[in-house]
Formats: structure tokens, sequence, C-alpha cells
């Protein structure tokens, strides 16, 4: 899409002072969206040392061994990947231009994160109605942040996903609609990549630990 | 032209602030305060090394090679110079390296945690010498002294020998302030729940001035003290003064006293609940809320899994809201864990001394 | 009875007419004299019937041009906002001695010097530094636009949303009264429970989001949009500047929207971060909002810099000296500024290793800023040094700065930082720098780049007249405060004891009158030069002899800034092209793609801006409602694809034409 403007970077005429067709320098939206999305992990990473800080502060109130359960905790991370892996078929069928499967795949990547999400507030209303709300100690109030802060992503991208699959079907493949499901592409992982760094550092280490 | 007069004129006030005595931080009384004075100097004219020519430099260049004066060389594209690149680097590098050097030598040895080496330049602590202890709690908006090895307290006056190392340990009740005597140490913040120390030593007697450095609310501009440094003869004779003067502070009268006020009159309390000063830095003054300390046992275990999750009590008296006058409705949040064994029985009072401490 | 006062407090939350200041008569003056100017500016625009011009051409626009200016109009009315509030505050301090606790109460006081450090930092200098660069950035590049042009009208309007509701605060409600980085647990909900932190966190909350936004846009606007030839190395300074600016407002802002988050989460739900009672630690707030401050200083600093690296090049009619030095130096400045946040808190009590640590990294900071100062030093050196304003304020951040540069190392010194911390030392210090670096280098950009963005120089009289009284008043305001630092005297104290201080004060209160002589005539000179624009108007482009693509184009440069985007060959790429014998191509003009208006970013930014008032007064069905609407406005934005159209070539050429003609009537 930009190979003559990147020549012309690298070899612009020798004396000439000016281009003499119109310059199209290359799309920014995906080093844009790439840099928003570095800019968000250091929004985790700050929730991530708070939970590295306050993590071992129980209050003398129940700690990760008595609240966390690992199977459905792994279902839920299981919920997760498959949904990244569903979005890379959506992705493959793009590349297809096959409307119809396309929809198909999003919406299953669409009900594979709703599950996520339901899970997810499952164990929150658990955990809340048990007395371990974000209240009750320093350690559950970071528990809470970093794991709501990606729940509220996930559902931000749930959304977004929607809006995609309209948008897939009102306007079709357009240049602008396809980079826009490889930003949320690029979303999607990271939210994955995210939540394994959570599982590991929270679920799995304070249930072993 | 304007900016030099302008420097001549502040130097010339500078100069005159050197002779008179007002400025404390240039004429301090403590030996740690003389050194901080001395490493302000110090530093001060290590960077005028290079200030100086820097603006000497500039001065002279906007002069000469001003438009106007068209005997000057004027080279457009003269932009690089290697031995002047290495110069404008080097030279700044050099001076941090000493300044540097400085830094963490002074860093270390003023140290407001590390015992005092020396009562001045040339006197070391005698072998054997005993240092004073204070435990100071920053309330709002007054400060409450503790002398543990004489059982007394006073508010919002403060006094030390002449030539004896001071020992503090410095909490607070609620917010954040800053413990600073300028003529005496720099300054040191007190927070609630943590603990913080300054080793210092006054050097002359007189009535130096203390307060709270960090703002800490509506009462902050009130938040003195007096810092009295007396020979030592008077010292006993100021700690007798302060016995013989009756009154107690129990753990209610410290929550009483604790509450929010302004410009608070010195107050002498010849005697002290036992341990106060360790419930104020655990946050559990309060009869019935858990200590950090045992909460901090607790958690390092796991904490005390479901069982504790109800373990929690609302708190009684209106400490904080008052703080902020008009608020319209009681804030909320403000709960507490409960101690585990809570047997409130009577909270200490001073009659039948150490009988029922409890804790 | 009961039913009704509970209707009320759903559809109201806790907003009462309590909240009406009534009883503050500073307070009701102020509100009829803004009230009576802001019925007179809203009546003369509709008397004048330029409402839809304003919405049309400014309101909506995405023309980085426009976008930048209605940035620097935001920031210098912020600017009287903020000097009125250091105003009072030197007013009281002279005052209050001895009995007298002034004229302002503890309770108003503290609202006063936390809203003058908010809006200084946030309403006046970011908006005016990412105005700058959104001004001159993308001409200096040879690009038509920012990368993501709504996006830009977007950020514009969040940190307006953000200043309208720290007005709002003075009016309805209160402001925070904790000091401008509103540390726990004194901003806690227990000891600050009405609404005036709530301000502090929603205003910065919604501007913080904007600032976000516009750093991603330039940043990938320099990376992505040069112009062909423009390696990074020849990118002119300010560029360079910009750049590390963004960079670092990517890798700080999330760190504030977090901290904030964590401090709302205290505040709304009663979690436990930065209280004691269940294990959180106030302490982590204090380092994590320094992991952000710090870095934030630079963000301020650093397109200044840049602004004084072009302004001495170009007004010494020299290349800089030392271009590769100053770039390194700049990249320098960049990454250390994120290794040396705890050199605001050396007397929290780390130890002295940790103390020394990060008083030594601040230091090491002072080798390349030394460096760049010696650069424009030398750079002065063999010139022709033309002292016309942008010059003059140069000189006079060359004079301040260092002085506050020295102060600053100082600072940095651990066991000096215990006698001088939160002294006035230290708020003379950084006023020193910010107001000798970062404000002279704005009033420097302005005076330089406003015959750019608007067509007409500024008038060197009055600019002259404010520079004077600016550097004066400066050194009169602060000055005392320095000395009075070496005193012993505290910051944020609203009266005192000690006689013999108060002759500082009224010295600092002076000082502070010079300064708000040098704004009335900053704002003469924009009355001034408006009123003789015909005789101060620049048809040349060029006005000071420019050395960067900006100055190629026509002042005001066309909505497209180039009609044929421009080749760069060498660093200072129009100084090369003027000596090579440029030649403005004037037939062969081609249609230009350009972005189209939206209003999509006032009205998300008008939503944004509701939902975080709702939630300051706990209005729970207003926040949802304009938080849903938000999101749904954004979704609904997603679906607009005629986003863009082509200026026609008869249009281009129609304009380049009447340039041509104004150039050869010359």
């Amino acid at each position: 899409m930009s190979t003559h403007a990147t020549d012309a970077m690298n070899a612009p005429p020798a004396q000439g002072f000016y281009l003499t067709e119109e310059h199209h320098p290359e799309n920014g939206t995906m080093l844009g969206f790439w840099i928003y999305l570095m800019s968000d992990c250091l929004l985790f990473a700050v929730l991530f040392a708070m939970y590295g800080v306050l993590g071992g502060n129980y209050a003398a109130g129940p700690g990760p061994k008595d609240l966390f359960e690992l199977p459905t905790v792994l279902l839920n991370t299981s919920m997760l990947l498959l949904s990244s892996i569903t979005y890379g078929f959506a992705m493959l069928e793009m590349a297809r231009q096959r409307k119809g499967a396309t929809l198909l795949w999003l919406a299953i990547t669409g009900c594979f994160g709703v599950a996520f999400v339901s899970l997810e507030l499952t164990e929150f209303a658990h955990f809340i109605h048990d007395g371990a709300g974000p209240q009750r100690s320093a350690f559950l109030s970071s528990f809470f942040a970093v794991v709501g802060c990606h729940g509220v992503h996930v559902t931000a991208g749930l959304l977004w996903l929607g809006t995609m699959m309209a948008q897939i079907q009102v306007k079709g493949f357009r240049p602008t609609i396809q980079r826009r499901m490889l930003c949320f592409n690029l979303f999607w992982h990271t939210l994955d990549i995210i939540w394994v760094a959570l599982f590991t550092v929270v679920y799995m280490l304070g249930a072993g630990a | 032209m304007l900016p030099r007069v302008l420097r001549r004129l502040s130097m010339s006030l500078l100069a005159l602030l050197m002779s008179g005595c007002s400025a404390v931080v240039l004429h301090p009384s403590g030996d740690v305060a003389l050194q901080q004075r001395n490493l302000i100097i110090a530093s001060t004219v290590l960077m005028l090394l290079i200030i100086v020519p820097v603006m000497v430099l500039t001065g002279w260049f906007a002069w000469h090679y001003r438009q106007s004066n068209t005997k000057a060389h004027y080279d457009p594209d003269w932009h690089h110079s290697t031995g002047l690149e290495l110069v404008i680097w080097s030279a700044p590098l050099l001076i941090i390296i000493a300044l540097g050097a400085m830094t963490w030598i002074a860093t270390h040895t003023l140290d407001p945690y590390r015992p005092l080496g020396r009562l001045a330049a040339t006197r070391p602590v005698p072998e054997g010498t005993k240092p004073l202890k204070v435990q100071v709690v920053a309330l709002d908006w007054k400060w409450l002294f503790v002398y543990p090895d004489y059982g007394f307290a006073t508010v919002n006056e403060l006094a030390a020998p002449v030539d004896v190392p001071i020992e503090f340990q410095i909490t607070a009740s609620s917010v954040m302030n800053s413990f600073f005597i300028p003529a005496l140490a720099g300054q040191i913040y007190a927070m609630p729940a943590m603990e913080t120390q300054l080793h210092a030593v006054i050097n002359q007697p007189g009535n130096y001035e203390g307060f709270s450095a960090n703002y800490s609310g509506a009462g902050f501009s009130d938040m003195h003290f007096r810092f009295l440094g007396k020979s030592q003869a008077d010292f006993d004779a100021w700690v007798q003064s302060v016995k013989s003067g009756g009154g107690a502070l129990t753990r209610e009268g410290y929550l009483a006293l604790a509450r929010p006020s302004e410009r608070e009159p010195v107050k002498h309390y010849a005697e002290v609940a036992p341990g106060l000063y360790d419930l104020i830095l655990n946050l559990c003054v309060q009869p019935g809320k858990m200590c950090l300390r045992d909460m901090m046992k607790i958690d390092a275990k796991g904490g005390l899994g479901m069982a504790g999750v109800h373990n929690v009590g609302r708190l009684a008296y209106d400490r904080p809201p008052a703080l902020n006058a008009g608020q319209s409705e009681p804030p909320t949040g403000l709960a507490y864990v409960l101690a585990l064994c809570a047997t409130p029985g009577p909270l200490w009072s001073p009659a039948p001394p150490a009988a029922a401490a409890g804790n | 009875m009961r039913d009704n006062s509970e209707l009320i407090h759903f559809i109201f939350g806790r907003l009462t007419w309590d909240a009406i200041p009534f009883h503050v008569p500073i307070l009701v003056y102020t509100f009829i004299v803004v009230a009576i100017l802001g019925i007179a500016l809203l009546g003369t625009i509709t008397w004048m019937g330029k409402w839809g011009y304003l919405w049309r051409e400014w309101f909506t626009s995405v023309d980085h041009k426009k976008i930048g200016i209605m940035y620097m109009v935001l920031g210098i009315i912020m600017m009287l906002r903020g000097f009125s509030d250091a105003v009072m505050m030197r007013l009281q301090q002279a005052m209050a001695f001895g009995g007298s606790t002034g004229y302002l109460p503890p309770e108003h006081y503290d609202q006063i010097f936390t809203a003058h450090g908010v809006i200084m930092i946030f309403f006046v200098a970011m908006p005016m530094v990412v105005g700058l660069m959104n001004v001159v950035m993308p001409l200096q590049i040879g690009a038509r636009d920012v990368a993501f042009p709504f996006l830009n009208n977007f950020s514009f309007w969040m940190t307006v949303a953000g200043a309208v509701l720290v007005m709002l605060s003075l009016f309805v409600g209160e402001f925070a009264r904790t000091g401008w980085l509103a540390y726990p647990p004194l901003s806690g909900i227990a000891y600050s429970p009405d609404a005036g932190v709530d301000y502090y966190i929603w205003s910065l909350q919604i501007a913080g989001v904007g600032t976000l936004l516009s750093g991603v846009n330039m940043v990938v606007t320099i990376i992505k949009m040069r112009a062909p030839g423009m390696t990074l190395m020849k990118m002119p300074i300010f560029t360079w500047t910009a750049l590390c600016t963004n960079v670092l407002i990517v890798a700080a802002f999330p760190v504030l929207t977090a901290v904030l988050v964590l401090l709302s989460l205290d505040r709304y739900v009663g979690t436990a971060f930065f209280t004691n009672d269940f294990g959180g630690n106030p302490m982590m707030y204090v380092n994590l909002i320094w992991i952000w401050g710090h870095p934030e200083v630079y963000i301020l600093i650093l397109p200044l810099f840049g602004v004084f690296s072009e302004v001495v090049s170009t007004f010494c009619g020299k290349k800089l000296f030392g271009y590769a030095s100053m770039v390194y130096a700049t990249v320098v400045i960049t990454i250390l500024s994120y290794l040396v946040w705890l050199h605001h808190f050396f007397t929290m009590g780390s130890g002295a290793s940790v103390n020394s640590f990060f008083g030594i990294t601040t230091m090491i900071i002072s080798i390349p800023t030394g460096a760049k100062m010696f650069n424009w030093l030398f750079t002065m050196y063999r010139g022709r040094i033309n002292f016309d304003v942008p010059m003059l304020w140069t000189m006079g951040f060359m004079f301040t700065f260092v002085i506050g540069g020295m102060t600053g190392v100082l600072l940095a010194v651990p066991p000096a930082d215990f006698e001088l911390h939160n002294s006035l030392f230290l708020v003379a210090h950084f006023h020193n720098v910010i107001i000798g670096g970062v404000l002279f280098g704005l009033f420097a950009g302005i005076n330089y780049w406003f015959p750019k963005a608007i067509g007409f120089r500024l008038d060197a009289f009055w600019g002259k007249v404010s520079f004077w009284f600016w550097l004066s008043g400066f050194w009169f305001a602060f000055m005392p405060l320095y000395i009075l630092g070496l005193m012993g005297v505290t910051r944020r104290l609203s009266h005192f004891d000690d006689p013999s201080l108060q002759i500082w004060f009224q010295i600092a209160a002076f000082g502070a009158g010079l300064i708000f002589l040098g704004i009335l005539a900053f704002l003469m000179q924009i009355y001034v030069s408006i009123r003789n624009r015909a005789s101060l108007r620049d048809h040349t482009g060029d006005i000071w002899g420019g050395r960067t693509l900006e100055w190629s184009t026509s002042s005001p440069p066309p909505d497209y800034n180039f009609a044929f985007t421009p080749l760069v060959h060498e660093l200072d790429a129009w100084a090369d092209m003027k000596q090579r014998g440029y030649q403005r191509p004037v037939q062969g003009f081609l249609p230009i793609h350009m972005p189209k208006n939206t209003g999509a970013g006032v009205i998300l930014a008008f939503l944004a801006m509701a939902c975080g008032f709702a939630m300051i007064w706990h209005i729970w069905w207003m926040a949802g409602a304009s938080f849903v609407g938000l999101i749904g406005s954004a979704i609904v934005h997603t679906f607009n694809y005629h986003r863009d159209f082509h200026i026609p070539a008869e249009e281009v050429a129609r304009i380049e034409d009447t340039r041509s003609r104004l150039l050869a009537q010359l």
C-alpha cells in the first residue's frame, strides 16, 4: 500500500524541491494503536505493582488460598484463549473475503468472551457474597482492581466486537474495516497476554503459596 | 542590562542575609544542621564554578555579537567543533562526578537513621553516652512528645540537653506531616502507621522553632512547637517541673487529644500510659482494634481465612470527619479490623502503675 | 415530605444549595464579574452572528493549526485564572502577620494553592505546550495534518472539559484542599469527604485522556508523516523535542490515570489502597504519582528547549551549534527522567543508598541540560544576534534558568534537601525553572510563530514591555522566596507569627504586581497587534529568515499547508532550499486529500464532562446516562465513513495564485 512512499523516503530526487505527485505517507493507525496498547500495559503494570506490594496484606482476613478456585479460573482461562483462536479463524475468513463465515467466527469469539466475563463476574459475586469484597483488605482491593481492570477491557472488547460485526454486515470489507479488525486482533491478544500474567502472578502463585 | 542589575541586587541581599542571623538554615545551632549547611554551601560553590562562566559568556556573547556590531566575526556555517563538544560535555560531567561523590558520602554520614558519631566537628560522642529518646507523634494539628525513659509527655514543647545525642522516633496519628526543627537538623516525614527516625544533637542552648513542614489540612499553619535547648542542669529542672506538674495521658486522654484542634497550648503530662507510642504506631489506641503488628503476624501466616471476613468494626468516635467544615454527609468506610481476643477490661489508669496494662 | 427529599436526593445527588458559595463575598463578586464578561462575550458573538462560523471553522475543525490556536487560547484564559490565584496567595501572605490571619480563611486559602498548582500545570502549561506542538510540528515535517485529525480535535475538547470542571468548582462546591498532588490520607474520603478532591480527580482524569491520545497522535505523526528525505537526524530540533515529549506523555500519563483510578476507588468504593487500617499504603500513591510527575516536568520543558534552539539559531542567523549533541542530550533527558522520581520525597526515610542513587541520577540530568545551555551559547558565538522579542525571551531564559538549574541540583543532594524540602526555597526553585524555562519559552514561541499561525506579527514594543515586566517581576517575586526558604519558612502557610519575615513577602507581592503588568502588557500586545494588523502583516511567509519548513509556506498557511510536499535533503531544510535557489511551484496543482470537520469531538467531550460532573456530585442516573451516551456516540461515530474530501486542483491553484500575486507585490 505504501511502497512508493517508502521508495520516496529512501531516494528523494537528487536536487528536487518538492514532490510533484501527491504524497501518501504510510497509514499510522496500526502504529498508533500499538502505542496505545503499550500505554495500556503501563496501566496494568501499575496495578500489578500495587498487587505486588499489597497482595500479602490480608488484614487478618482471607488470603488467596481461601478464595481462589483454580479449576474455575482454568476454565475461564480456556474461554479467553479459545476466543483468541476463534478470532484467528475470523481473520482467516476475512482474508478470504467470506462475510458469513467471518461473522460466524466473530459471534463464536463473542460467546467465549461473554462466557469469560460471566465466569469472572460470578467469581466476584461469590467473593462479595462471602464478605470478601474489595473493601475487606488491601489484598482484595488490589485483586479486584487488577482482575477487574482486565475484565473491563474484555467487556469493552466485546462492545467493540459487536460494533465490528455490525459494520462488516453493513459496510463489508473496506480497508478501514480490515484495519480495525487488525487493531482488534492486537487488542484481543494483548488481553490474552495480560491474562496469562494475571493467571500466573495472581491465581497460581496465590493459590500455591 | 536589567537582569544584571537585578542579579547584583540579589547578591547584595544574600550578603545581607549571611550577616544577619535570621536565616536559620544558614546559621543552625545543631551539628547535623551545621553539616547540612556546609553541604549546601559547598555544592553551591561547586556549581558556581560552571554557572558563573556560563552567565559571563552569555552576557559577553550577547553583547559582542549583537547585530549592530558589524566588526564582530560572523560565520553562519560554523556549527560544529569536536573539541568544544568534548569540553561542554565533560565540564559538567566533572562537576557532577565531584558533587556525586560528595552526595554519596554526605547522604550516608547524614542519614537520619544513623546514630551520631560526633557532637561537633572536633568532638566525637563520648564512650557510653546514653542518648535522649523522644517519641514524636504528629496530631491534627499539634505535636505530642513522649519521653519513654522518663515516662512523661508534652504537647507542643520539646526540650533536650545541650550536647547530648537525641534519638527521635516519629509517627503521625492521621495524615502525613513533616517533623522539622531547622536549627537542629533536617526534616523527616511523620506518617501514620509508619515510623521514621532522626538522630541529632543541639549544641547551643536556646529557644528554637519547630513545625510541620508538610501541609496537613486546615490547622496546618499553626502547627508549631518550641524546641528548648537547655544545659543539663536546666534540663533536669525542666524534667522535674514536668514530673511534678501532675496529670496523666491515658489512652482515652490520647484519643481526646488526637481530635483535630488548632493553636493547642503547651501541655505537660507527668505520666503516660505504657506503650502508648507503640499503640499509636500500630493504630490500636482505640480499644478493641487489632494492632497492625498483630495483623502483620497473622497475614504472614496466610491470614485468618474466611472466618476473618466479618471481623470488622466501625469507628465509634468522630475522629476525622470533623477535619473539614461543612461536609454534607458522614464519610463511609471508616471501618477497622477488630482485635482477636478483645478483652476491653480497664484501660490503663495512672493510679496503680503498670498493673493492668493491656497487650 | 420525606419521599420528596429522597426524590430530590436522587435527582441532584449530594448537590444542594449549600454547595453554592453565596456566603463567600470574594466568590460572589468573582462570579458576577465572570458572568458579566461571559454574557458580554456570548452576546457579542450572537450579535455578530458568529456562532455558525465558530462552530464550522473552529470548534469542529480538525485542522492542526486551528486546534493548536484553540489550545493556546485555552491556556491564556486559564493563565488568568491561575495567576489570580497566585496574586491572592501573595496578598494573603504579605498581610497575614502577627495576630492577623489575613483575608482568606484556611479552607479558602488551601483551595487556592491547590487550584493554582493544578491549573498552572494541567490547564496552562500543558495546553500551551501541546498547542505549540500542534501548530508547528506538522508544518516543520512538511505534513498536511497530524496522523489522526479527529482524535486531535477530541483531545482538545477533553482538555477543555477538564478545565471547565475546574472552573466550575469555583462556583459549585469547592476545589480540593490537599495540595496539587493530593497525597492521601489527606485526600482520602476520611479527611476530605466533600466534593473538592472529586473535582480534582475527574478534571485531571478527563483532561488526561485528551493528553494521552494527543501524545499517541503526535508520536505517530512524527514517525510516519515526515516529508520524503527527512531522516530522523534531519528533523528540526523542535520536532525532536516534541517527539521526546510525546513519548514521555505516552509512557507517563497511564500511571497518572491508574493512580487516580485507585484514589477514586478508595473514595467511591471504600477500597484500601491508600488507607492504613486494612493493609493499604499511602506511600504507594506518593511513589506512583511522582513516577508520572517527574516525567511531566520534562514533558513541559523539553519542547521549550526546542523553541529556544529554533529561536537562537534563527535570530543569530546561524546553524544551531552541535545539532547531534542537542538530540542526544534530549534523548538522554527523556530516559533519565524516569529514574529520578524519588527525589521529590527524600524525607520519607528511604535508606541512604536509595536516596543517594536518586540524588545522583538527578544530578546526571544536569549534564545534558548543561550541554544544551552551552550549545545555545556557542550558537550565539560568531552570530549576528537580532534582539527581537523572541530572542529577548531566550536571553531572559538563559540568565534565569541556570539559577533554577543550580538550586535544583542543590535540592538533589539529599542532606541539603532535608533542610530545604517543602520550604519556600523549593517553591522558588520550581517557579524559577517553570517560569524561567516553560513560560519564557512559551512567550518566545508565541512571538516567534504567531506571524506564521495568524499572518501578522506581534507588536514588538508591547512585547518588550511585557518581557521586562515579566523578567523583573519574576526576580522580585521569587528571590525573596529563596531567602525565606533559607530562613526555614515552609510552604502553604496561610499566616505567620514572625513579623521580621513580612518585608520579604511584601517584596514578593510587589514582584507579583510586576508580573501582573507583564500579563497586561501581553494582552495589550495582542490587542494592539490585532488593531494594527494591516501594518504588521507578513506576506513573505518567512518573516524572520527562518530555517525550517514551516517558513516555506505562506503565513498563515493554507488548509493543506503545502501545495506540494517538500523534499528534504539537509538539516534546516528551508535554509537549504533558499540557498539552492528555491522556486515556488506555480502550476501543475493536484487535488489534495483532506480530513473533514466533525462535531463528534465536542459532543463526546461534553458527555465526558457531564459524566464527570455527575460522578462528583453522586448524581448516579446522570453519570450512567452520560456514560452510556458517551459510548453510544463513540460507536455511532465509528459508522461515519465520510471523513475526508478533496480540495479540487482549481481551488489549490486559486489560493496559490493569490499568494503569487502578493509575493510579486513585495
